[in-house]
């Protein structure tokens, strides 16, 4: 831009030069307000950081629930880390996402030249971003509490497949339903999967012929895989994974075939 | 394609080129309405194509079939050659799009939103200069969902522009703006025109249109109901008329054979006549040649030219903006 009036109007040099910005470019920008408005947002922040550290403290330290006789931190930390997970990659991306198609902005994203791929990619690295924080600062309250987990790796692979799962599912609710509908039912879900999902309690605890029901379910092949990795050392659980994977299969291809971008 | 050099004039008029855009015949349903039903035009590159007519005339769905939203029922719609629907990936880099509502962030703030559009595109405008010029520095650092509506309209105006597009469409650019926003939308036009841009518009505006546009289409019902360059619609079909009061008696037969063709000149009433024609310069020279040669004063000698406004109630029996 210039700044030189000409031909009498005096609006800076608009000459045409069009031409799509290089990929790596829009996904790490795209992926960037995603996230800067993420964790700009209060209800976010909410959902994803204070309620999961609170829970942690009134669990860990208090006596509400029994535990099976270890540590209550050991006993409770993957559930809230899969909480943490549920929190982000379903309940925070299907709200924004439902607005965001209410708002009209993914239509005007899709009128930009940003591939969809690529607003669905930075969309998917912001999560992994709010997740680092939320593992971060869960994982640190959690050892401070006297939290020892026998082993790691497993559960970096469960986290992804879990975020890959919920995202799909997330993603799915976001697309098809109105977004005062995506917000009530993405709350509902999340607090039903809280309580009887596997997160806040194992299956163990629940009736035999629901838990045959309810394993099934993402909520609980992530806590499960979870608890396995932080607190047998397990290396990585085959059945979690594969019921995870499965999720992000079938919600994946739903979401493709009835997302309503606007 | 490339700018006219500053100095050539219009080079539309030397080379045939492919239109910017082309439709012929264009067809779309929703459910059991027909919001377009049989629409044709085409857009020269580097012009100004103002679709005109009221709110459900078929304006939005034409452009949004144009960006590649909605696909066609039947008719064929070429956007820079291409087929917006199938060649998509291929025209968002060269088409700049301006939609009703906006569509940024709510929570981004503005400058914030810019600089994200701004960075799909290979050689951006700097964003905090292109807001600098749409009168948005004062409030680059302000949420969308703060800023006024007629900041808001600026700022998708920028978000249309900023990848410095060879064909934009503007869907209702202006509507709900105060005068000096209106007239900074304008300049924009303007500009993008004088640099070699084409620009489709919707508007309910006549001014708008008049001012802005080499062409004006005017739909209603789904239908194009005229087209043309804003002073062929004026012309074009019923006359204007001037009047003037003269001695009474004059020679009305020397009067009309002087006019230009089809011209017709009456006394209604002694000493006042009457010129009905369409309203042109030359109509005007003729009109007092005539009155000089004659050695007769014309006084109260008064002109009414129709404008587009009268254009549309004629075209359709309705105000344009009701």
């Amino acid at each position: 831009m210039t700044g030189q009036p000409a031909g009498g109007v005096d609006f800076p040099d608009l000459t045409p030069d069009p031409g799509a910005g290089p990929l790596p470019r829009m996904l790490l920008a795209q992926a960037a307000i995603e996230l800067r408005l993420a964790l700009r947002q209060g209800e976010q922040v909410l959902l994803t950081l204070i309620i999961p550290v609170l829970l942690t403290l009134l669990l860990v330290l208090g006596s509400l629930v029994e535990t099976d006789g270890s540590s209550r931190a050991d006993y409770f930390l993957p559930g809230i880390l899969a909480l943490a997970v549920v929190s982000s990659s379903f309940t925070g991306l299907a709200i924004a996402t439902a607005f965001e198609r209410k708002y009209g902005v993914l239509k005007r994203l899709g009128a930009t030249a940003m591939p969809r791929s690529v607003l669905l990619g930075g969309k998917t690295l912001a999560v992994l971003g709010i997740e680092a924080v939320q593992l971060f600062v869960l994982g640190a309250l959690g050892l401070l509490l006297g939290w020892e987990p026998r082993a790691v790796l497993g559960a970096v692979v469960l986290v992804l497949l879990g975020t890959a799962a919920f995202a799909a599912l997330g993603l799915l609710l976001a697309g098809t339903l109105r977004a005062e509908a995506t917000l009530a039912a993405a709350n509902l879900i999340w607090f039903l999967l809280l309580l009887g999902g596997g997160l806040l309690l194992p299956l163990s605890r629940l009736s035999d012929s629901a838990a045959a029901v309810l394993q099934f379910l993402p909520s609980a092949a992530l806590a499960d895989g979870l608890r396995a990795v932080f607190q047998a050392g397990a290396g990585l659980p085959v059945r979690p994974a594969l019921i995870l994977l499965a999720w992000s299969v079938v919600g994946f291809a739903a979401a493709v075939r009835w997302f309503r971008w606007e | 394609m490339p700018a006219p050099e500053p100095d050539s004039p219009n080079l539309d008029s030397v080379f045939v080129e492919q239109p910017a855009v082309e439709i012929v015949g264009l067809v779309k349903r929703y459910g059991d309405v027909l919001a377009l039903d049989g629409v044709s035009f085409a857009v020269p590159t580097g012009n100004v194509v103002a679709l005109l007519g009221p709110n459900g005339a078929g304006k939005t769905t034409a452009v949004e079939v144009c960006e590649g939203f909605r696909g066609p029922d039947s008719g064929i719609v070429r956007v820079l050659g291409l087929d917006p629907r199938r060649d998509a990936r291929a025209l968002r880099p060269r088409v700049g799009v301006m939609l009703q509502g906006g569509g940024a962030y709510p929570a981004a703030r503005c400058a914030e939103m810019l600089r994200l559009v701004a960075s799909f595109a290979r050689h951006p405008h700097d964003p905090p200069a292109l807001l600098a010029a749409l009168g948005l520095g004062s409030v680059a650092g302000t949420p969308v969902k703060r800023l006024s509506g007629g900041q808001r309209q600026r700022l998708s105006l920028a978000m249309a522009i900023v990848g410095r597009p060879e064909l934009v469409f503007l869907d209702e650019p202006t509507a709900g703006l105060d005068p000096a926003a209106r007239h900074a939308t304008w300049a924009v036009v303007e500009g993008l025109r004088r640099d070699g841009a084409t620009v489709v518009l919707t508007t309910h505006f006549m001014d708008e249109a008049e001012r802005l546009a080499d062409s004006v289409v005017v739909l209603d019902h789904g239908k194009v109901v005229a087209a043309g360059s804003p002073s062929e619609l004026t012309r074009a079909g019923m006359a204007g008329q001037v009047s003037f009061r003269a001695p009474a008696g004059l020679d009305l037969a020397t009067l009309a054979g002087a006019l230009p063709a089809g011209a017709l000149a009456s006394e209604p009433t002694p000493g006042h006549y009457l010129v009905e024609s369409p309203v042109d310069p030359d109509l005007l020279a003729a009109l007092t040649g005539w009155c000089a040669r004659q050695n007769v004063l014309a006084e109260d000698l008064q002109v009414q030219r129709r404008s587009l406004e009268d254009v549309f109630l004629e075209l359709t029996g309705r105000e344009l903006r009701s």
